[in-house]
C-alpha cells in the first residue's frame, strides 16, 4: 500500500490498555509497531503517557462523503481527512457521489492523491457502479480497480442500483478483481418524495413516509442475486429490524454478504423529526426504537459486520430550511467511536476486541484495504488510536474539525475522547489536538 | 358562560396565570373587611333605581348596559327595580370592554366578556352604563369607545356601586351606591349572589400588585 | 402559548377559549362598525407560499377587523421566487417588525421552522400535508353553532386523509373536545399508522353515514388519481362521493361540511353542495371570527 515518508521519530506509548486489556507499552518506530510489552525502555523515543487510555488499531470507515470534487463548500478531502483523524480513523473510503462522479480512473486517482497529500488519513476512493450514478450503464469498474487508487469497493451510494439485471452484472463483474458492490438499498418507487421513516411519527407530522420494506426488499433481492452469481455484496447503512433479519437469514444460507450500520442508526430514532429540524434528516431515515434495538443486536452477534459513519457534511444553508428541501445526511467521523462506546460497550453488548473487529478489522477486510485493521502487535503498521473511555463531554458542533456542523448529536452528552491517532507512526492527533 | 367570573376566565387564557383587572384575586380575602353587606347593597341599588327614574323623568328611553362581569347582574337588578316601579320592561344588556382596554399589553390576552345589546340597539337611547367599582376611570373610557362602535346614544350616564376614588381620567359617576375612601394599595372586592353566592363589598389589605382598574 | 402550529398543542380549555372568543367576536361582523381597536399598531404579515386567496383573505379580514396593519407577502413576484430561503425571508420580516407571521407553505413543518427564527407569533395557515389549525377551529366552531355541542358528536371525515392537513388538525381537535371521529377513505388514502390516531377508520361510507352527525368531505386532488391511489374518478365518486341518494340516508339534522374549494361531481353532488344542511358558506364566515379570536389571543396580550 502507499507508504508515506516514514517518520524517523519513535514514540513510546506508556500504559495503554490494548483493546481494553491490561496496560502495556507500545513502541512505535519507522512507521511500524516495534515492540509491545511492559516496562519497555526506549531511549530517544518520545513518550506518550497513555495511563488509563484504551489503545485501538486505527479505525477504518467504509462509508465517508468527502464532497471533493464539486462541493468543497461542504467538505474537502483534506478537511475530511482531518475530521477522520480527530475521530480516531486512519483510513476512510470516500464515496463516489461527487461532482464529477467518481466513475472513472481519473476522478478516483484525483481523490486518492488529495488524500495522500493531506497526510491525516488514508483516503481510499469508492468507485461508482454506474456511469454518473445514472443506474443505466456500468462505469469502468476495471479501470478504477487497476488505477493507482486500487478501487475495490463500488457503490452508487445516494441512489440504489435498483435495476436487478444491472445489479447482477455489477456483482458478476467485480469478481474479476475481488471487488465488492456496496449497495444503497432503497427501492426508488416506494420512496418517491420520501422524507422520513414511515410510521407513527411521519403520519402525524405529515412528512411523506419512507417504508422499511423499501430497504428490506432490495437487500433480500441482492442477497439472492449474490448467492446466485457467487459474488460479494456489501449492504450500506442497514437501518431496519427487517434488514437485520434478512441478513441473518442470508448469512445462514452461506451468502457472501456483509453489512454496515451507522452510529446514528445505533442511537437516534425518528421521533427526533418532531422538531422538523433537518439536522435529523438522513438517508436512510432514522427509524424506531425497535429498529435501533435490532441493529445493536445484529452488530453484537455479527449479522451486521461493521460500523460505518456515512459521514455526510452539508453547509448550513442546506440544513437551515424547511424539512422537505433540506439535504440528507449527518456528520459522523468525529463522534462515531463515542456513539459506539455508548451504544455497544457501555450497554455490555460488545467488548473492546469486538468493537475493534467492527470498526477496524472488518471494514478493512471488506474493503480489501492492506495495512489497516491489523492488530497492535510487533511488525504491524503503526496505525493506532488512543482513546479515553472514562470521560464524557457535550457535543459542540463548533468544536468539530469538519467544515460543516450538521451533527445530530449536538448538545448530547457522549462518552469518550480521542487522545491520539497515529498513521503509520506519525501522530495525526496528539493530546487531543489535530497535528 | 356569563356566570363565569372574570378571574376564572382570565386564568384560562392560553394557560397563563390569573390577571384579574381589579386585582381582587380570590374574591374573599381572609383579612378583608366588609364595608357593605347584603341589605346595604340592596338599599343602595333601590336608591340608584329611583335616582335614575327621577333624573331621566320616568326613564322611557333608558337602556341599562352592565360591564362584565359584575356590572351585568347589577344592571339586571336595577332594571328589575325600575320595572317594579314603572310596570314596563326596561331594555338591558351587557357591554364587554376587553377589546377596548388600554392595558391589554400589560397582561396575557384576556378572555372576552359577553356583549349583549338589546334588540332595539342604542341609537337615540339614554344608556346607563353599570359597573361595580369606579376607580381609575379607564374602564369607563373603554366602555364609551365600545359604545361608540355600536351606535349613537342620545346620552350616556354612569351608575356605580362603589366609587373608591383615585381617578386617572376625567370621569364622574352619575349614580353612586357608596363613596368609599381607599388607599391606592387597598383592594375593593364586590361579591354578588349571582356569581358568588352572596352579596358583600370587601375592603382588603394592600396587595403586592394593586388593582389598576375601575 | 406563543404560536398556533398544531391543534395538538391546544388543551381542551384553550380550544374552548378560542371558540368562545370567536363566538363573541362574531358579533362584530354584524355591526355597522366592523372594527375593533384591539391590535392597533400591531403588524401581521401574511406569508403565503401557496396560492390560497380564500385563507389569505380570511386572515387579512380578521387582522383588519382588529385594526392590525396587514402586509401580504406572497411567494410570487417577491424575493422568495428569486430563491431567497425561508429563513432569510423570516429574518427580513423580523427586521420589518412583524408582530405575527401567518404562514402558508407547501412543506410540512414550515411553520415550526419559522417559529424558531422569528420572535413574533407564528400562525400556521396550512403547512404541506401536516396541519391547518384554524381550518379545524372554524370547522369545530361551525359544528358547535349548528348542532349545539361537541362532546359525543359523531363526525365522519371522508376523502384523502393521507395528504390532508385539514384531517390531521380536525382529528386532534375533535378528539380533544370529546367528539368521535371516523375517517372514511379508500385504504390507499389512509396513513399506515392510523390505528394509533384517536379515531376509528372505515372503508365503507354507506355504513358510516347513518351514524354520523357531521360528514366532512375533504378535497381530493386530481394528481392523486395519476398516482394511482384509486383507479378512476368515477370509481372514487361511486364509493366515496356524497350524492343525493347518500345524502338522503343521513340523519335529518346531520350537516355536511367541506373546507372548499369543492370539486362538484366527484366529491359532492350539486344538490348536496347547495343544500341548507351544507355549511360551506358558514364555514367561510366563521373562519373570519375564529381567526380574529386566534389573532387576539396570540397578539392581544403582553
Amino acid at each position: 500500500m502507499d507508504v508515506m515518508t516514514p517518520s524517523s521519530a519513535a514514540y513510546l506509548i506508556r500504559g495503554a490498555r490494548i483493546a481494553g486489556g491490561d496496560a502495556a507499552d507500545i513502541l512505535i518506530r519507522d512507521g511500524a509497531i516495534a515492540e509491545v510489552g511492559t516496562g519497555i525502555d526506549a531511549a530517544g523515543a518520545a513518550t506518550v503517557d497513555a495511563e488509563g487510555l484504551v489503545a485501538l488499531p486505527g479505525l477504518v470507515d467504509l462509508h465517508t462523503h468527502l464532497r471533493e470534487p464539486g462541493r468543497e463548500d461542504a467538505e474537502t478531502v483534506a478537511g475530511g481527512a482531518r475530521a477522520a483523524a480527530a475521530g480516531g480513523y486512519t483510513a476512510v473510503h470516500a464515496m463516489a457521489n461527487t461532482d464529477p462522479v467518481a466513475d472513472t480512473a481519473g476522478v478516483v486517482e484525483q481523490v486518492w492523491r488529495l488524500g495522500r497529500e493531506s497526510g491525516h488519513c488514508d483516503v481510499r476512493p469508492v468507485g461508482a457502479v454506474t456511469r454518473g450514478l445514472g443506474g443505466v450503464q456500468l462505469a469502468e469498474l476495471g479501470a478504477m480497480a487497476d488505477s493507482a487508487a486500487g478501487v475495490r469497493v463500488f457503490s452508487d451510494d445516494g441512489t440504489c442500483v435498483s435495476d436487478a439485471l444491472l445489479m447482477r452484472r455489477a456483482l458478476e463483474y467485480v469478481k474479476a478483481f475481488d471487488g465488492v458492490v456496496a449497495q444503497h438499498a432503497q427501492e426508488p418507487r416506494l420512496t418517491e418524495d420520501a422524507q422520513m421513516n414511515e410510521g407513527v411519527v411521519s403520519d402525524r407530522l405529515g412528512l411523506a413516509g419512507w417504508p422499511s420494506v423499501a430497504e428490506e426488499a432490495v437487500i433480500a433481492r441482492d442477497c439472492l442475486l449474490t448467492e446466485h452469481v457467487g459474488s460479494r455484496l456489501h449492504v450500506c447503512h442497514v437501518s431496519t429490524k427487517g434488514s437485520v433479519q434478512i441478513l441473518r437469514w442470508a448469512k445462514s444460507r452461506g451468502c457472501n454478504v456483509t453489512a454496515e450500520v451507522t452510529p446514528h442508526h445505533l442511537l437516534l430514532t425518528d421521533d427526533l423529526a418532531e422538531s422538523y429540524d433537518p439536522v435529523y434528516k438522513v438517508n436512510p431515515p432514522l427509524r424506531t426504537a425497535e429498529d435501533v434495538h435490532a441493529l445493536r443486536e445484529g452488530l453484537a452477534d455479527g449479522t451486521v459486520d461493521c460500523v460505518a459513519t456515512d459521514h455526510a457534511p452539508h453547509p448550513a444553508e442546506a440544513k437551515e430550511t424547511e424539512w422537505a428541501t433540506a439535504a440528507m445526511g449527518m456528520l459522523g467521523l468525529e463522534t462515531a467511536l463515542s456513539v459506539a462506546q455508548h451504544t455497544m460497550i457501555d450497554t455490555g453488548l460488545l467488548d473492546w476486541p469486538g468493537l475493534v473487529e467492527r470498526m477496524s478489522a472488518a471494514p478493512a477486510r471488506i474493503g480489501r484495504l492492506a495495512g489497516h485493521g491489523r492488530p497492535i502487535a510487533p511488525g504491524e503498521p503503526a496505525n493506532v488510536t488512543l482513546y479515553d473511555a472514562d470521560t464524557a463531554s457535550d457535543i459542540d458542533p463548533a468544536a468539530l474539525a469538519s467544515k460543516s456542523a450538521n451533527t445530530p448529536f449536538r448538545g448530547m452528552r457522549l462518552p469518550g475522547r480521542i487522545q491520539a491517532t497515529f498513521l503509520r507512526g506519525v501522530p495525526t492527533v496528539l493530546d487531543g489536538k489535530i497535528q | 358562560m356569563c356566570a363565569q367570573s372574570r378571574a376564572e376566565r382570565d386564568s384560562q387564557v392560553f394557560g397563563e396565570g390569573s390577571a384579574d383587572p381589579r386585582g381582587s384575586g380570590p374574591r374573599a380575602a381572609a383579612t378583608a373587611r366588609t364595608v357593605l353587606d347584603g341589605p346595604e347593597i340592596e338599599r343602595a341599588l333601590t336608591r340608584i333605581a329611583h335616582e335614575i327614574l327621577e333624573r331621566t323623568k320616568g326613564g322611557d328611553d333608558v337602556t341599562l348596559l352592565g360591564i362584565p362581569s359584575r356590572g351585568v347582574p347589577l344592571a339586571e337588578r336595577l332594571a328589575r327595580r325600575i320595572e317594579g316601579v314603572e310596570g314596563r320592561t326596561v331594555p338591558r344588556g351587557s357591554l364587554d370592554i376587553t377589546m377596548y382596554r388600554d392595558d391589554l399589553r400589560l397582561a396575557p390576552a384576556r378572555a372576552l366578556g359577553r356583549t349583549d345589546v338589546p334588540p332595539e340597539g342604542v341609537d337615540g337611547r339614554l344608556v346607563v352604563l353599570v359597573d361595580d367599582v369606579l376607580f381609575s376611570g379607564r374602564t369607563v373610557r373603554a366602555a364609551l369607545d365600545a359604545l361608540n362602535d355600536i351606535g349613537r346614544p342620545r346620552a350616556v350616564q354612569l351608575a356605580i356601586l362603589v366609587d373608591r376614588g383615585h381617578r386617572e381620567l376625567p370621569v364622574r359617576a352619575d349614580y353612586v351606591g357608596k363613596n368609599l375612601p381607599t388607599s391606592l394599595r387597598e383592594t375593593v372586592t364586590v361579591q354578588l349572589s349571582e356569581p358568588d353566592g352572596h352579596d358583600a363589598v370587601l375592603l382588603g389589605p394592600a396587595k403586592p400588585r394593586p388593582g389598576e382598574e375601575g | 402559548m406563543r404560536h398556533l402550529l398544531s391543534t395538538g398543542d391546544l388543551s381542551r380549555d384553550e380550544a374552548l377559549l378560542v371558540l368562545d372568543t370567536a363566538a363573541e367576536l362574531a358579533q362584530v361582523g354584524d355591526r355597522s362598525v366592523k372594527k375593533l381597536p384591539t391590535l392597533r399598531g400591531r403588524t401581521v404579515v401574511n406569508l403565503f407560499y401557496e396560492d390560497s386567496t380564500r385563507t389569505r383573505t380570511s386572515f387579512e379580514l380578521a387582522a383588519k377587523r382588529l385594526s392590525a396593519d396587514v402586509i401580504n407577502f406572497s411567494a410570487k413576484g417577491s424575493s422568495v421566487s428569486k430563491g431567497e430561503s425561508l429563513k432569510d425571508t423570516a429574518l427580513t420580516l423580523q427586521a420589518m417588525g412583524a408582530d405575527s407571521v401567518v404562514v402558508r407553505h407547501n412543506a410540512s413543518g414550515a411553520a415550526h421552522r419559522l417559529a424558531e427564527w422569528v420572535d413574533g407569533a407564528v400562525l400556521n395557515a396550512g403547512d404541506g400535508t401536516h396541519e391547518h389549525p384554524t381550518q379545524a377551529l372554524l370547522d369545530v366552531f361551525t359544528m358547535r353553532e349548528r348542532l349545539g355541542r361537541l362532546d359525543g358528536l359523531r363526525v365522519a371525515i371522508v376523502g384523502d386523509v393521507l395528504h390532508s392537513r385539514v384531517a390531521r388538525s380536525n382529528v386532534l381537535l375533535l378528539h380533544t373536545l370529546g367528539a368521535e371521529v371516523t375517517l372514511v377513505a379508500p385504504p390507499t388514502l389512509v396513513p399506515v399508522s392510523v390505528h394509533t390516531w384517536p379515531c376509528s377508520v372505515s372503508y365503507d361510507l354507506d355504513a358510516v353515514l347513518p351514524k354520523s352527525d357531521v360528514v366532512m368531505l375533504l378535497r381530493v386532488q386530481a394528481e392523486r388519481m395519476h398516482d394511482a391511489f384509486f383507479p378512476s374518478a368515477r370509481e372514487y365518486s361511486r364509493r366515496y362521493g356524497l350524492d343525493a341518494e347518500r345524502f338522503a340516508r343521513m340523519q335529518d339534522d346531520a350537516i355536511v361540511m367541506h373546507p372548499g374549494p369543492m370539486v362538484r361531481g366527484m366529491e359532492i353532488s350539486a344538490e348536496v353542495a347547495d343544500s341548507t344542511r351544507t355549511t360551506v358558506n358558514e364555514q367561510v364566515t366563521n373562519g373570519v371570527s375564529v381567526r380574529m379570536a386566534v389573532l387576539y389571543l396570540l397578539l392581544g396580550g403582553s
